[in-house]
């Protein structure tokens, strides 16, 4: 116990200090969960309108397949991400692997299921008929997505939540196909298994916290977003 | 001749099945009418009215609006001169006013622009009090007259309803449908309107269109439709209940006289002796009395004995089920009559109809 | 709307990251004890300082270490497990096998010394000891340098580990430390890693100094033939720059400050019969 007492309060030195390798490695969690998280929505979000509201052949068997990769163990991944990043591998190429892009790539990956197959959800709590009856009256294909999500966005803003949660905790394929590297690829997941494998259990416990308080942070701003704008009813009289 | 709004040219939607959901050669709207589609449920009525609202793509076949052909890359800017309306009013949840003003704020009006289109419309309809409204605690009524203002707002060159009022229950769907019919009639908007009610169409529908099994029975004025309607299939949709089958005795200058199991009557039209014909008659051409009294054969009126088989009671009428022979009739006889006639079910009565009043078709 | 434009903006720079030019990165495999030692978070910033390449530190287990380095995904080695380098060198997958410096294990256990251990000096006596009492013993079980090192001594022993009380980790060696001091058994460490965790533990160091103890590093680069894009020019380097003197004497002085004893001590040009005593 008294090793997390200690924990939290180098958790908070370290944060006010401003430790730079400790911001950098905060700054570095949020930005490459945080861009695999929007590029997740990019594709996600439409494919889960299309799914959810349209019918075409080989449907059933895509959701099938965006159900089954929601459950995707991130190492598995990691693993296959890396395979095709090698040198050796098809897309070597590219020199991307231990880069923040090839983590970005990763964790694209893990989150685009979640973000679709939760959307797909979200949309299908929406009647059928109103995509139809948004076109009916003049909306282009891209409104009707603004529109449409605005109309679904509580479960849809669950779906964004799900997918940063996933990736932002991720520890297997950070570590895989980003390789652990100092000031490069070392975000606080992969930092927290590094300083316990060394010993240093107070900064292990310190860098846990902070990505406790740095997702309870995005949380909260997307809560807040989510729950906004909610009609009251007005009061019987 | 006034050229026609929307046409469609050989139409055909499959969904990959076997048979055509929707198959039709040839339909035009006309400028200023008011085009009702009726039929059975599963005839194709909602799939006709997604593809003429351009809100679905046909496999086959060609849709020109105000003369110009619908490709792809027009379709959304055409499909902006349209305005469709449900059967739900399928609202956003927002106020009533931002609901109403939703198609404007699509095209990207001005918010004064858009309030002086969208104000008139909330109180043309009677919902201008809800306009800060939510519009999920509207009741069914005024949630579809906002669902109407949206559209009307639009000004659109065509207006496509699917049967906007079927959920409502009656006396409101009759207080919308009467504000609805002003409308149309005062705005003169050229409108496609979709409904299985048979009343609605004759109502608002300057020509009315029979659709089942996805083909167009038939097509044209509502007078045309309700007395003279082609097939059997037709005639039991536009509500002629009495369809008699009988063969053509004699046929002179216009005029015929068929024999049917249980008598005979005189029909208008040019036949020839032997045919095979359906004669056709709407209930409320049909007109009872009691037997005792004195007939004497007018000329233009057919007068028939018959039997009462069944009594139904039919809102403000009695629905009247005649057996003469082994033909089955059918009249309506309003309230106050009834109860002067002293219907019961086993009486034998006289039943008569205008020669001008039948309506034949064509066997075989 | 706004929100999201915001957002899109932060993700763009890392949308452009794109991977760095090649000859700038040198992949550099390891083992995760060398980097957890914090030896290399000194050396490597001074090389990439002196030579302008970019060092990526892959620190993994020595066995998929050496596996990369042979497909040609790392382009030089830096590990200390002498038999399976010498297989992999007689394979002619790494090339130029230099030795950099050694750091030894020592067997550590229960103060008490349940199998009485210290009365030898012979490491695989002491296993045959720890065996035959039946003592309980934690082994790393992962195919890492340590324990290749703890199956030989096993070997030499004459014995084969089987048993209740011969516990297999599967796990790093700070992890192992922390099952063996919970368990109260013996178990084979380095140095450097017991010296970080010495004041946590309540285990005792029992046994050290015997030759097959010592943990020789060595330094090997990644023959281009292995694989696509191998940087042996920059592999090259890194080799030379980890046998040069003064990197060295940086060796040699390491550790002295925190724990007022070296972590490893330099063996550049030396012969492996040499070493030890």
């Amino acid at each position: 116990m008294e090793l997390i007492w200690d924990g939290i309060k180098q958790a908070f030195s370290l944060l006010i200090s401003g430790d730079p390798e400790i911001w950098t490695i905060t700054w570095l969690s949020l930005k490459i969960s945080g861009s695999a998280t929007l590029l997740s929505l990019l594709l996600g979000i439409p494919i889960g309108i299309v799914l959810a509201l349209t019918q075409f052949p080989g449907r059933s068997i895509t959701v099938a397949l965006i159900n089954t990769g929601m459950g995707l163990p991130p190492v598995v991944v990691g693993l296959f991400v890396s395979i095709c990043l090698w040198r050796s591998g098809p897309l070597g190429f590219l020199e991307l692997l231990y880069s923040p892009t090839a983590m970005v790539i990763a964790q694209l990956v893990i989150a685009f299921p979640i973000v679709a197959g939760l959307s797909m959800a979200a949309f299908q709590t929406l009647n059928p008929n109103l995509r139809l009856q948004l076109l009916g009256i003049g909306a282009s294909r891209l409104q009707l997505l603004r529109f449409l999500s605005k109309e679904a966005r509580l479960p849809l803003l669950a779906a964004v939540m799900a997918g940063f949660g996933g990736v932002i905790s991720e520890v297997g394929a950070s570590m895989m196909v980003g390789g652990n590297i100092r000031g490069q690829t070392r975000v606080l997941t992969t930092a927290t298994v590094l300083e316990t494998g060394k010993g240093n259990f107070e900064i292990a416990i310190a860098l846990g916290l902070i990505l406790l308080i740095l997702t309870f942070a995005v949380n909260f701003l997307l809560t807040h977003i989510q729950q906004r704008g909610q009609l009251r009813w007005p009061k019987p009289s | 001749m006034a050229e026609a709004l929307l046409t469609l040219e050989e139409i055909e939607v499959r969904y990959g099945g076997p048979t055509p959901v929707l198959r039709i050669p040839f339909l035009e709207v006309l400028p200023g009418e008011v085009l009702a589609i009726i039929g059975p449920n599963g005839a194709g009525k909602s799939t006709l009215l997604r593809v003429m609202g351009l809100l679905e793509q046909a496999e086959k076949g060609r849709i020109y609006f105000q003369a110009q052909e619908v490709f792809r890359k027009n379709a959304l800017a055409m499909r902006r001169r349209m305005a469709t309306v449900f059967r739900e009013p399928l609202l956003l949840h927002m106020t009533v006013y931002e609901n109403a003003a939703l198609g404007l704020t699509l095209r990207g009006l001005k918010r004064q622009s858009i309030e002086a289109k969208v104000k008139p419309w909330l109180e043309r309809l009677g919902i201008d009090r809800l306009a800060k409204r939510p519009a999920r605690s509207l009741s069914d009524g005024e949630a579809q007259r906002t669902s109407l203002a949206r559209a009307l707002t639009l000004d659109p060159e065509l207006l496509l309803l699917d049967e906007p009022f079927s959920a409502l229950d009656p006396p409101t769907r009759e207080k919308l449908l009467l504000d609805l019919q002003t409308i149309l009639r005062e705005t003169g908007i050229t409108t496609v309107f979709v409904t299985h009610d048979r009343n609605e169409a004759f109502m608002l529908g300057h020509r009315v269109a029979v659709l089942s099994g996805g083909e167009l029975l038939q097509l044209g004025p509502a007078a045309e439709l309700l007395s003279r309607p082609s097939s059997e299939i037709v005639a039991q949709f536009v509500g002629v209940e009495t369809q008699v089958p009988g063969i053509v005795e004699a046929a002179a200058s216009g005029r015929a006289m068929v024999r049917f199991d249980g008598g005979r009557a005189e029909v208008i039209g040019d036949y020839r002796a032997g045919e095979s014909v359906l004669i056709c008659l709407r209930p409320e051409d049909i007109s009872l009395s009691s037997p005792p009294e004195e007939h004497f054969q007018s000329n233009g009126q057919n007068h028939l004995t018959a039997k009462v088989a069944k009594i139904t009671p039919w809102g403000s009428h009695y629905r009247i089920a005649l057996e003469c022979g082994a033909s089955s009739f059918v009249a309506l006889v309003a309230r106050p009559s009834f109860l002067d006639l002293q219907l019961r079910e086993g009486d034998c009565l006289i039943a008569s109809f205008k020669v001008a009043a039948t309506h034949i078709i064509r066997r075989g | 709307m706004g929100s999201i434009a915001l957002l899109l903006l932060l993700a763009a720079p890392s949308l452009l990251w794109a991977g760095e030019a090649a000859y700038k990165n040198v992949l550099l495999a390891t083992t995760t004890s060398t980097q957890d030692s914090g030896l290399l978070d000194v050396l490597v910033p001074l090389f990439e300082k002196k030579t302008g390449y970019s060092v990526k530190t892959i620190s993994v287990g020595t066995g998929q270490a050496l596996a990369l380095a042979a497909k040609g995904e790392a382009d030089v080695a830096l590990v200390h497990a002498p038999s399976l380098e010498k297989k992999y060198v007689a394979d002619g997958k790494l090339l130029n096998r230099r030795l950099v410096m050694y750091n030894d294990f020592i067997i550590i256990g229960p103060p008490s010394d349940p199998a009485k251990i210290k009365s030898t000096k012979s490491s695989s006596q002491a296993l045959k000891l720890i065996s035959g009492s039946h003592a309980r013993f934690v082994s790393r079980g992962d195919n890492s340098g340590t324990h290749t090192l703890e199956k030989s001594l096993w070997k030499t022993s004459g014995v084969e580990p089987k048993g209740a009380w011969y516990i297999e980790a599967g796990q790093g060696m700070g992890a192992t430390l922390g099952i063996a001091n919970e368990r109260n058994g013996y178990t084979l460490t380095d140095r450097a890693t017991y010296l970080a965790f010495q004041k946590r533990l309540a285990l005792a160091m029992l046994l050290e100094g015997d030759k097959p103890l010592l943990n020789i590093y060595s330094v090997m680069e990644v023959n281009p033939a292995n694989g696509p894009r191998v940087n042996a020019a920059g592999g090259n380097a890194f080799a030379d720059f980890m046998i040069a003197p003064e990197t060295q004497a940086l060796i040699k002085s390491f550790g002295l400050e925190k724990y007022g004893q070296p972590l490893f001590v330099p063996i550049a040009g030396k012969r492996e019969e040499e070493i030890g005593g």
